[in-house]
């Protein structure tokens, strides 16, 4: 409490801060950057007008009715989905183990490992998707959703493995050593102990790479064969031209998402005011 | 000596299918990646043939170095513009705004663009720079200007400007962590001792900063310099980067071989680039005890 004798003069000095408000403009400015595009998008799969022009014309439904009309769209947006959902579960069967012999186990190589897990998360994309190309290509695979799967999987292990891995380096072991005392055998610990320790931290690096997958071009630019992600039938799309449709689309997966992330940003914040004793299985 | 075993055998256990898993799925194409680059191409295969050729095309031929230095030119200016951009946001949100439920709210803003959609961001920027695009028509209906203008898209500028958008999240997040770190009555002692605030900023705040300053610069700079879907949309002729080289020689130009050199060629720019932020910032952190 010795700081209190300064206090006052902080807040005079605050008070009469002229770059506060040259700071809250700029601020303000960069904030308005970073959600025009978002806005553009919303407002423009309402406009009755096939081109994004100002002034707006009238509003309709028509770029929502035509995009659920759209076969191929909703046949990419099913394959998506189920790239999405088992390159998930992937990442979780292999980056939760990852991250446990990260934390704990001693081995021969292991920052080897660590290092090469991690990779994915710094290289480009297009790296990661073009070193599969060359080995699918070389072991006679074709490409397929299949191989899209593996690579996703691949790409966003490292997402899982931060993630768990910092939520283990928090956790008190001796809780497990406790459950040891007590008879506890391995499996029953990590049932009903370790696991639900870091089960927030699971389920949210899931939804993360979930969203991550949804959205992801260039592993799948390289691994895919004759069928579409969304991702990939927006980029193709684009090429040829613009139809509000995608605006459409756009909408719906931007509302989708704020979704998910609010899930996901809530479940990975620190349940730190909670004792780790109060959550038990 | 059983529990031993049998600890081994669980741990074995858990370790095999990740070890597997990235033996399989990482090193082994990376490993193929490089065998490859040496290959040479004859139509309409690929023979292993251990030369430097495609490197050394890469270096005399200006096709590529010249894409290869404006990638770098490209990635430099996304990264010092996204620092601009982020590095004011960063510091009104962490010493100006008082409130710490206020201060996470707008954080949170900040960084959920991040998640939402890259393909929808970068193509969203299409449509507002097109010669039909939004800011097109909001000239021409104020007035500003006569007839639209297709000087807006299609070019370096529209790459950057795209790049710089979808980057600015990563570069305030690591400065933003930064900034809290510094501890307030350092910055107090500073005014208490008569220092000026911009004075105090520049010899107190900003070396501080420094750590999440490169960890920033460096995430922009290496997500630009593999980048192929802003250039292919928003970018034109002039503004071609070398991931989309590297796409074109796997997909049109069917030359593997220098498509692989080509990306090994990346890879090593982006792997040094990290480790020499890393260095600096280990440096820094010396020097700053």
């Amino acid at each position: 409490m010795s700081t209190l004798p300064s206090q006052p003069g902080i807040r005079r000095r605050r008070r009469a801060d002229p770059s506060f408000w040259l700071l809250a403009g700029l601020a303000s400015l960069i904030l308005a950057f970073l959600y025009l595009p978002v806005v553009v998008l919303i407002v423009f799969s309402f406009n009755d007008n096939i081109v994004t022009t100002l002034p707006l014309k009238g509003f309709t439904w028509h770029w929502y009715q035509a995009m659920l009309a759209n076969e191929d769209m909703l046949a990419a947006i099913g394959n998506s989905l189920y790239v999405a959902t088992v390159a998930t579960a992937l990442t979780l069967v292999i980056g939760v183990p990852a991250a446990f012999a990260i934390d704990r186990a001693d081995f021969p190589g292991k920052t080897a490992f660590r290092r090469l897990v991690m990779l994915p998360l710094t290289l480009p994309g297009i790296i990661t998707g073009i070193s599969m190309l060359n080995m699918f290509r070389m072991l006679g695979f074709n490409l397929s959703l299949e191989t899209v799967i593996m690579g996703h999987g691949t790409a966003l292990i490292a997402i899982v493995v931060t993630q768990v891995y910092a939520r283990l380096q928090r956790f008190d072991r001796r809780l497990e050593e406790a459950s040891g005392d007590l008879g506890g055998k391995p499996w029953q610990t990590f049932l009903m102990v370790t696991l639900p320790n870091i089960r927030s931290a699971v389920i949210g690096s899931g939804l993360l790479a979930f969203t991550l997958s949804f959205d992801e071009i260039p592993v799948t630019f390289f691994l895919t064969g004759r069928d579409n992600t969304l991702p990939m039938y927006i980029y193709s799309t684009l090429r040829r031209g613009i139809t509000p449709e995608i605006n459409a689309i756009g909408t719906i997966i931007v509302v989708v998402s704020l979704g998910l992330i609010f899930l996901s940003i809530s479940l990975l914040r620190d349940p730190q005011r909670r004792p780790a004793s109060a959550k038990p299985g | 000596m059983k529990l031993a075993a049998r600890r081994r055998l669980a741990n074995l256990g858990v370790l095999a299918p990740p070890l597997l898993w990235t033996m399989l799925f990482m090193f082994v194409p990376y490993a193929i990646m490089f065998a490859y680059s040496f290959y040479r191409k004859q139509f309409p295969i690929f023979i292993p043939d251990i030369q430097f050729g495609n490197y050394l095309l890469l270096l005399t031929d200006p096709q590529y170095y010249t894409v290869l230095l404006r990638t770098l030119k490209i990635a430099l200016l996304v990264a010092l513009a996204s620092l601009f951009l982020a590095y004011p946001l960063a510091y009104f949100l962490v010493f100006k705004i008082r409130s710490a439920r206020v201060r996470a709210g707008l954080y949170m803003a900040v960084i959920v663009p991040l998640w939402v959609s890259y393909l929808l961001r970068a193509y969203t920027w299409k449509t507002i720079l097109g010669s039909q695009g939004v800011l097109n028509s909001f000239l021409v209906w104020t007035g500003l200007l006569s007839e639209p203008t297709d000087l807006l898209l299609y070019n370096q500028f529209s790459v950057v400007l795209t790049l710089t958008y979808i980057f600015i999240p990563f570069v305030v997040m690591p400065i933003y962590t930064a900034l809290e770190k510094i501890p307030r009555n350092l910055v107090e002692a500073s005014h208490d001792c008569g220092v000026g605030p911009v004075q105090t900023f520049l010899s107190v705040t900003l070396p501080l900063s420094v750590p999440g300053i490169l960890a920033g610069v460096t995430f922009a700079f290496c997500l630009t310099f593999g980048d192929f879907v802003a250039p292919t949309l928003v970018g034109g002729p002039n503004a071609t980067m070398i991931a989309s080289v590297i796409q074109s020689q796997f997909g049109t130009a069917l030359n593997w071989p220098l498509g692989a050199a080509l990306s090994i060629v990346v890879l090593i720019i982006v792997l040094a680039i990290i480790s020499l932020s890393d260095r600096f910032e280990r440096a820094g952190r010396l020097n700053l005890g």
